[in-house]
């Protein structure tokens, strides 16, 4: 008999599109699973950033791994309250980011602050915590560009959101 | 991308709460120039970076106190998007109050366009907090903001942030509106032409 553990499970397989080194799970993107019956299952999930592009693809490719698993109906429920938090990334996930070359989420700074320090981030390569933060922005919104100033790799910085 | 997240949320709700069988995208991509009742200052052109980080400034420094606000609203699903929202303005504004200051107190020629950015924009900031007796009678259930309350902290951020950039407002009281009724400026519909050419070529395309 299928359960919600095993929903929990299987979800775990399904890799997010932008960072595909973590799990869906691990972002903390599903909030709830029901199975309603053998065939039927409904599935709650939350975005990262209201405009974040990869929600369809998620939603996507989620219904086909659970139609792959024998569900026949799959219903999404979105929900924007409480509001999605970096906090919310497992610790396996944080790990996996770090071996994968982009630094995790440390730190929360005000963002009300202007001209604020940029949070300390440890280089993912050499582990040095002599870094500067290059933009805002990086290859997505969520991140940030960071470049050591030891072993001057430049690197992706996963940014706190609170 | 935030800023049509955001909007994507306020119009699958309002498609819901009409519920007259029209989708988000119907509202975004099937109403004409007179439908729409956004303010003006948000369909200015982009072209001088000054003027497209003004035009930025001042609605993010609206937003601000706006979703504060609106998070505590008797509406649930308004509040829910008002939470998700206030997260992200919080770095909108930062960035763009940031690049106020950088020009504002960088080079003359830096100062300059900033300078007439804010006196080509300033004159649309008033219709921001503009009420229409829809909005009045939303306030009194609670489920709408009053605008007016909002101006304190609109105001005293915007002036925050001119002190460190070393700017002033423009002196002149002139105040444009006619947006939140459907009257819209030359520019929006050009953007409207290009937004919404593919659903008028090719109906009810999806991708």
């Amino acid at each position: 008999m299928v359960n919600e553990t095993t929903i929990w499970n299987y979800l775990e397989e399904v890799p997010d599109p932008e960072v595909p080194v973590l799990s869906v799970i691990d972002l903390g993107i599903v909030r709830a699973v029901k199975v309603i019956s053998e065939k039927e299952v409904e599935v709650t999930i939350t975005p990262t950033y209201s405009g974040c592009p990869a929600m369809n693809y998620i939603e996507k490719n989620i219904r086909e791994l659970l139609t792959e698993k024998g569900f026949e109906k799959i219903t999404f429920h979105t929900v924007l309250s409480p509001a999605w938090t970096t906090d919310w990334m497992s610790e396996a996930g944080k790990e996996k980011l770090l071996a994968y070359g982009i630094a995790p989420p440390v730190n929360e700074v005000d963002k009300l602050i202007l001209f604020g320090d940029a949070p300390v981030v440890r280089c993912p390569q050499c582990g040095s915590e002599n870094t500067k933060m290059l933009s805002q922005f990086g290859s997505t919104a969520c991140k940030a560009l960071y470049q050591c100033n030891d072993c001057l790799e430049p690197f992706d910085y996963f940014k706190c959101l609170r | 991308m935030d800023l049509i997240g955001q909007a994507t949320s306020l119009l699958e709700y309002a498609a819901q709460v009409e519920d007259k069988g029209r989708s988000a995208d119907d509202l975004a991509f099937l109403r004409f120039e007179n439908q729409y009742f956004n303010t003006q200052l948000v369909e200015q052109k982009n072209g001088d970076f000054a003027v497209t980080i003004v035009r930025q400034w001042i609605f993010d420094t609206f937003r601000l106190p706006f979703y504060e606000a609106l998070q505590h609203s008797a509406d649930k699903q308004l509040a829910a998007i008002a939470e998700k929202s206030l997260k992200e303005t919080k770095y909108h504004w930062k960035h763009s109050s940031e690049w106020i200051i950088r020009m504002g107190d960088g080079t003359e020629e830096s100062n300059k366009r900033v300078t007439d950015a804010l006196n080509l924009l300033w004159k649309f900031s008033d219709e921001l907090f503009y009420m229409d007796d829809v909005d009045k009678e939303l306030i009194s259930q609670g489920v709408a903001i009053d605008l007016e309350t909002l101006r304190p902290a609109f105001n005293e951020r915007i002036q925050y942030v001119l002190q460190q950039a070393t700017l002033q407002l423009p002196d002149s009281k002139w105040k444009l509106n006619g947006g939140r009724l459907g009257r819209h400026t030359e520019h929006f519909g050009h953007l409207l032409a290009e937004m919404q050419y593919m659903q008028r070529a090719y109906p009810n395309m999806e991708w």
